[in-house]
């Protein structure tokens, strides 16, 4: 018996596993059905369903990449603190002394690829017409996906806190100050009052919903991370979720009828 | 004297010749490959009257390249004297189009190109000389300061590269669907029903993920240790940089901003761009061409996203970054940004036009006013008639249009989808018309806004 054999006969393999290896036509479709995470494919596929020349592959990169930001997401959020005291300093740290400091340029380009593989994800599955009764909820759940995406790029592109981060923010959220009726400059705004009393005012807007101050300052910070760290990646993975399971349901990967 | 813009250094040129090796090595494949398929070249053949392979020609091509590749490794040490630069007649002919009017003429041009002539462009040999130029034209390029600085950028290396994927994948689609296009009308079966047997899923999709997240992570640390995430001095909300610009995604917006005020280009246009894309499903009332690539069966849905993807979009996204420059004066790409570049903006609403200028302006005798401590209906009234001619054409843009192509153009559509399905579609049609409709007012007629009401924020 070789240690490869002895080990997956051993109790412990097993307990994990709870079926023998994929050696034979049972048993590649039994792990398939038996493993947490085989369980979001199917046990057999039709072959233009993975041709990489049919879906290019852009949805499958994109989860990837998701997991990539989230795990060196989590290890960068060892070293910063996001406070105005710190938050410049630590990523100063991380670029000249932290060994793991590479996971910021990881964390960045990789967030770039993001956006650029989802845009082309959603050009794939539009050349396909894979829109097209029955996912046509998928993908409206995507668009979502795609909004989501963008937001988690822009909310971390304030977190080094240079002068790239706060005045692009800057520009972005400038926009919200003219959202009609609800921002302080916005076609309208005057109309929404409590007797003599402005209900929207820059300190009570759709910007200062946004940033939590007048200006992109601490509180914003403060908020971004909290928005970039918590709160968008818990929606994205529920949502990445629905989404493969609609793929599922809606019947696998699109194909000719 | 010493140069503080030097358009070559040694490391430039040292580092081009790697770039021009791997152009070289790409090329000997592509040589092989013509070599195997026996290809003949049928311009020279024609001219010569004898059979010349394909090979010979790119053999040629290939050992140029090399050439080129050592002359860049044996000629670094002297970048004054080195020949392998962008000869300046080049420069100034694409500098010319570092204007908003000739640009988008030119987006549009390429675009409208490359539809009419795809049935060329999916030929591998056309796609293959046009990867190869569009290499060397940014391997020449290289060779300007300016260039080098705003495509170095570290933020905007991944846009360049976002441009070649694009183009490939852009090409991957229109091969496919010229393939079954062609295939429909023979009548044979679509290139994605042969060949289209049930597989397992174990081993061949969760192997080929693995093999796929293993090249990826690879890929991602390369580019990690190639190129250091960029970061700047330490905020401070004193020094405004100029230009200030959005993160590089949303630059496509931050352009809109030019033509429209910001409640439109960066509240409402943005809103109706994801209402539009999400109700897409909804309106595209066509069967066909569902699950596999093809043009010629939905045309009119491909065009619309194309045309709403690569000029609307990613062209603004390319101005936005690399054209814009201080004062968000457009700059060209071998152009020094110069901050005390000045353009004249002598831009008027429709009003000034109606109570100014045109026959009207005199026969009325000026703009109307109000008196600002009157009432405020007073004053609603006043702004009424001031902007009567701009509120009139907008409503009727957004309300009379639909009917009017209802009756003409969009005669089958309006039947096969019902008033409420059209009325969606032809409102999110004409706000994606408006864009390029208040550019070209801009541009003709310095027109500033149609309805001009600064009293509510509200200009269109
Ligand atoms: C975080 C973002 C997203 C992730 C991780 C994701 C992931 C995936 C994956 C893995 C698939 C399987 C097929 C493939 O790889 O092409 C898929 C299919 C699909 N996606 Fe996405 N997606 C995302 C965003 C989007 C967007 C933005 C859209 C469209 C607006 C979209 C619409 C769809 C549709 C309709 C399908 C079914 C396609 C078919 O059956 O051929 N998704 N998605």
């Amino acid at each position: 018996m070789s240690i490869g054999e002895y080990i997956r006969e051993s109790q412990v393999w097993k307990s994990i596993f709870r079926h023998p290896a994929p050696y034979d036509r049972r048993n590649r479709i039994v792990v398939m059905l038996t493993n947490f995470f085989l369980h979001l494919h199917p046990v057999s596929i039709k072959q233009q369903g993975i041709a990489l020349s049919y879906t290019w592959c852009m949805g499958g990169i994109t989860f990837f990449l998701f997991l990539v930001e989230t795990i060196t997401g989590v290890l960068l959020m060892f070293y910063y603190r996001p406070t105005l005291e710190w938050a410049f300093r630590d990523i100063l740290s991380l670029r000249d002394v932290q060994t793991l400091g590479i996971m910021r340029e990881i964390h960045r380009w990789g967030a770039h690829a993001m956006v650029i593989t989802v845009w082309l994800h959603m050009y794939r599955v539009f050349l396909t017409g894979s829109y097209k009764p029955p996912r046509e909820f998928n993908w409206v759940v995507g668009v979502i996906l795609l909004v989501l995406t963008l937001l988690l790029s822009f909310t971390g592109y304030l977190l080094p806190w240079d002068q790239l981060a706060i005045w692009a923010i800057t520009v972005g959220s400038n926009m919200a100050k003219a959202t009609p009726f609800l921002g302080s400059e916005g076609p309208g705004y005057q109309l929404l009052n409590v007797g003599n009393y402005p209900l929207i005012t820059p300190i009570s807007d759709a910007r200062f919903l946004l940033l939590g101050a007048r200006n992109v300052g601490e509180e914003t910070l403060n908020r971004f991370y909290i928005l970039h760290c918590v709160a968008i990646p818990l929606v994205v993975a529920t949502l990445i979720a629905i989404h493969f399971w609609r793929v599922r349901k809606d019947g696998g990967i699109s194909q000719p009828l | 004297m010493l140069d503080t813009h030097p358009d070559l250094t040694s490391d430039v040129i040292f580092g081009l010749g790697w770039l021009y090796t791997i152009l070289f090595l790409m090329n000997i494949g592509w040589t092989l490959r013509a070599y195997n398929l026996k290809l003949e070249n049928k311009f020279l053949s024609g001219l010569a009257g004898s059979h010349i392979p394909s090979a010979s020609v790119w053999a040629i091509y290939s050992g140029v390249l090399m050439m080129t590749a050592l002359a860049h490794f044996t000629g670094s040490s002297s970048p004054e004297s080195f020949v392998v630069r962008m000869p300046g007649f080049l420069k100034a002919g694409v500098d010319w189009f570092a204007d908003p009017v000739r640009y988008f003429c030119l987006s549009i041009g390429l675009f409208v190109g490359v539809v009419m002539l795809r049935k060329q462009l999916v030929k591998p040999t056309v796609a293959w000389s046009l990867l190869n130029l569009s290499i060397l034209f940014l391997g020449l390029s290289m060779t300007d300061y300016d260039f080098r600085l705003i495509v170095g950028k570290p933020d905007n290396v991944p846009i360049v590269g976002m441009l070649f994927i694009l183009a490939f994948f852009t090409w991957l689609y229109f091969k496919r669907a010229v393939d079954n296009d062609q295939r429909i009308k023979d009548g044979r079966p679509l290139f994605e029903q042969e060949k289209n047997d049930k597989i397992l899923v174990w081993p061949d999709l969760v192997y080929s993920e693995l093999i796929c997240m293993i090249a990826l992570t690879a890929f991602l640390v390369l580019w990690g240790i190639a190129l250091q995430a960029p970061l700047e001095e330490a905020a401070n909300a004193a020094a405004t940089p100029n230009p200030s610009k959005a993160p590089w995604y949303f630059l496509g917006l931050q352009e809109m901003l030019v033509y429209f005020d910001p409640w439109l280009a960066g509240v409402v246009l943005p809103s109706l761009i994801l209402v539009g894309l999400a109700v897409i499903p909804y309106i595209d009332f066509n069967k066909r061409g569902n699950g596999y690539y093809s043009y010629e069966e939905r045309k009119f849905a491909v065009l619309t996203f194309l045309f709403g993807f690569l000029p609307l979009w990613v062209a603004m996204i390319v101005l936005g970054t690399f054209l814009r420059g201080p004062n968000w004066n457009v700059f060209g790409i071998y152009e020094y940004w110069d901050v005390h570049k000045l353009e004249a903006a002598n831009n008027k609403n429709l009003s000034d036009f109606f109570w100014l200028y045109w026959p009207t302006g005199e026969m009325l005798g000026g703009m109307p006013k109000y008196n600002p401590q009157g009432s405020a209906a007073e004053m609603v009234i006043a702004i009424l008639v001031r902007e009567w001619l701009g509120i009139v054409l907008v409503l009727g843009y957004f309300m009379v249009s639909p009917i009017i192509m209802a009756l003409t153009v969009f005669r089958k559509f309006y039947v096969k989808m019902g008033f409420i399905r059209y009325m969606i579609m032809a409102n999110l049609l004409l706000w994606m018309a408006a864009l390029p409709i208040k550019m070209v007012l801009r541009w003709t007629v310095s027109l500033k806004y149609i309805v001009a009401i600064p009293e509510y924020f509200f200009n269109i």
